[in-house]
C-alpha cells in the first residue's frame, strides 16, 4: 500500500472530507468500542434525551467486543466484528454527531447515505487480525455497561491503528468498487 | 472394553481449546502465504500481509488470532469398545471447554436464551458436541472453534433434483458473492450435499475439517470442488471484501445418499482463521 495518512480521533468535518475511498490510514487518539447490545443502549438513551456515556462530537466508535486481557496487557485480542448488524442504529448516531466508524463488511443504503448527509466516514480494519490490532491498542478502560462483559463500552487510547478508507463522505465505495475492478465472471 | 474415566477429557479439551485459537493449521498458513504472493490488488496484498503478521503474534505471544474465539463446536469419534466411567461424559468435555476459555483468556460468546435474555454463560458452555461411535476403543477428539461472523453466512437451501450440480454450483459462487466482506474472506467455504435438512448442514460442517487440498474421492465431486474455487476467486470481492483475486482459500463438497424427491444442500462459510486441533485419546 501507498502512503498511509495519521488521524487523530475525535476529529473534524475537515479530516471527513479529505479522507478517500482506498486511503490506508493510521488513526491514534480516543475511540470507543460499542457492538449491538451496547447501540441499542445508546439510540435509546437518544430517543429519551438522555445524556450519552461518552461525547458524540466527532467520535468514532469501533464495531469490537475484545477477548480478556491477560496480565500485562492493555487489552486482549480485538478485531473488529461485522458492520451491519449495527446499521439499524448507526444512521442516528452519525445524525448526533459520530465522525467515524471502524468494523468489517458492507453497509446498507441508509448508512451510506446519512454518511453523505451529515459527513462520516466508514473504516475497514482487517477481520481476524485481532493480535496485531491489540498492539495499537495502548488503554482500555469499561465506561459503561460493565454488565455486558466483552461488549460493553470501551474508552480505548490508540495508536497508529491500521484501516483502510471503506465508504467516504463522498459516496466513494470500497466493497462495490474494488471487487468491479477485479471481477472476471 | 476399555474403562476411561470421563474426567481425562477435561485437559485435552482444555488444551485444544486453547492451541485451535491461537494456533492455525499449517495447510491453511501455508495457503494464505501463497495467496499473499499471488494477489494483484494492493489493498488485498496488505490484508494478507496483515494477516501474516497476526498469525505470528498470535503463536509467539500465545494471543487469540481473532477476538471472537468462537463457538466451541466439538466433534468426537467414540470407539464402540470405549467405555465412559467416573461421570458424565458431556459435563466433563463442558468442564473442559470452561478451563480452556477462563484461563486462556479467549473470549466468552455464548448467551443462554437466544432471543429474550441473551444473558451471556460466563464460560463459553455449552459447546456444541457432534458424537460418533466407530470401531476400536479409542476417542478421537477435534475442537473447531467457529466464530459468528462467518457462520451468519452460511445457508441451507433444499434445491430440487431438475437444479442437478451446475444449480449447486450456481448457488455457491453467488451465495459467497453476496457474502462479500461480511464472513472475512478469504474463506473456506464446506458444502454439503444430499442427506436430510439436518444432515446436510452437518455434511457442511464436518467439510471444514479437511486440509487444504485434500479433495471429494468422488471425481465428480473433486471436479465441482476445483471448479467453484476458481469461479469464487474470479468474483472479485477479495480479502476482506475490499476487491482482489483471493475470495475463497478451499471449497470441499461432502455427500451422502438422498431421498428420490430431494436435492438439500447447505453451504457454511468459514472465515480465513479455519482453525480446528484434534487429538487421540
Amino acid at each position: 500500500m501507498s502512503e498511509r495518512k495519521k488521524i487523530t480521533a475525535p476529529f473534524a468535518d475537515e479530516v471527513v472530507k479529505e479522507l478517500k475511498m482506498g486511503d490506508g490510514v493510521l488513526m491514534s487518539g480516543v475511540i470507543y468500542t460499542a457492538r449491538d447490545a451496547a447501540h441499542k443502549k445508546l439510540v435509546e438513551l437518544i430517543n429519551e434525551g438522555k445524556e450519552l456515556p461518552f461525547d458524540m462530537q466527532g467520535a468514532v466508535i469501533y464495531y469490537v467486543g475484545p477477548s480478556p486481557a491477560p496480565p500485562g496487557y492493555a487489552i486482549g485480542s480485538a478485531g473488529p466484528t461485522t458492520s451491519y448488524r449495527m446499521d439499524p442504529y448507526a444512521p442516528l448516531l452519525i445524525e448526533h454527531g459520530m465522525k467515524g466508524m471502524i468494523g468489517k463488511g458492507q453497509r446498507n443504503q441508509a448508512v451510506l447515505d446519512a454518511m453523505q448527509k451529515y459527513g462520516a466516514v466508514y473504516f475497514a480494519a482487517t477481520g481476524g487480525t485481532a493480535a496485531l490490532i491489540a498492539r495499537s491498542i495502548k488503554k482500555a478502560e469499561v465506561i459503561a455497561y460493565p454488565e455486558l462483559g466483552a461488549e460493553a463500552i470501551r474508552r480505548l487510547e490508540v495508536e497508529d491503528f491500521p484501516c483502510i478508507v471503506a465508504n467516504d463522505a463522498h459516496g466513494g465505495n470500497l466493497f462495490a468498487e474494488g471487487p468491479e475492478k477485479y471481477k472476471e465472471a | 472394553m476399555r474403562d476411561f474415566n470421563v474426567s481425562d477429557v477435561i485437559e485435552p479439551v482444555k488444551k485444544l481449546c486453547i492451541e485451535a485459537n491461537t494456533i492455525l493449521p499449517e495447510d491453511v498458513k501455508k495457503k494464505l502465504l501463497d495467496a499473499k504472493e499471488k494477489e494483484t490488488s494492493p489493498v488485498g496484498k496488505e490484508v494478507l500481509a496483515q494477516i501474516e503478521e497476526n498469525m505470528e503474534i498470535s503463536a509467539t505471544e500465545k494471543l487469540p488470532l481473532c477476538q471472537d474465539t468462537g463457538f466451541a463446536v466439538l466433534f468426537v469419534e467414540a470407539g464402540q469398545d470405549v467405555h465412559f466411567v467416573g461421570g458424565d461424559i458431556t459435563d466433563a468435555i463442558n468442564e473442559g471447554v470452561r478451563q480452556g476459555y477462563t484461563d486462556g483468556y479467549l473470549r466468552k460468546s455464548i448467551v443462554d436464551d437466544p432471543v429474550v435474555e441473551r444473558k451471556n454463560t460466563k464460560d463459553n458452555t455449552p459447546a456444541v458436541i457432534h458424537w460418533s461411535i466407530v470401531p476400536g476403543d479409542k476417542v478421537k477428539i477435534t475442537v473447531a472453534p467457529k466464530g459468528g461472523g462467518s457462520e451468519n453466512m452460511s445457508t441451507v437451501k433444499m434445491m430440487k433434483p431438475a437444479d442437478g450440480l451446475n444449480g449447486i454450483k450456481d448457488f455457491v459462487v453467488e451465495w459467497v458473492r453476496n457474502a462479500g466482506g461480511n464472513p472475512c474472506p478469504p474463506v473456506v467455504v464446506g458444502v454439503g450435499v444430499g442427506g436430510t435438512f439436518e444432515k446436510v448442514a452437518f455434511l457442511a460442517k464436518k467439510a471444514l475439517l479437511r486440509d487444504i487440498g485434500d479433495r471429494n474421492p468422488n471425481p465428480v465431486f473433486a471436479d465441482a470442488e476445483k471448479e467453484v474455487l476458481e469461479r469464487i476467486n474470479k468474483t472479485g470481492v477479495g480479502p476482506m471484501g475490499l476487491g482482489g483475486k483471493t475470495t475463497a482459500l478451499e471449497v470441499y463438497f461432502e455427500t451422502h445418499p438422498c431421498h428420490i424427491a430431494s436435492m438439500p444442500v447447505a453451504i457454511n462459510v468459514n472465515c480465513h482463521a479455519a482453525r480446528h486441533q484434534s487429538v487421540i485419546l
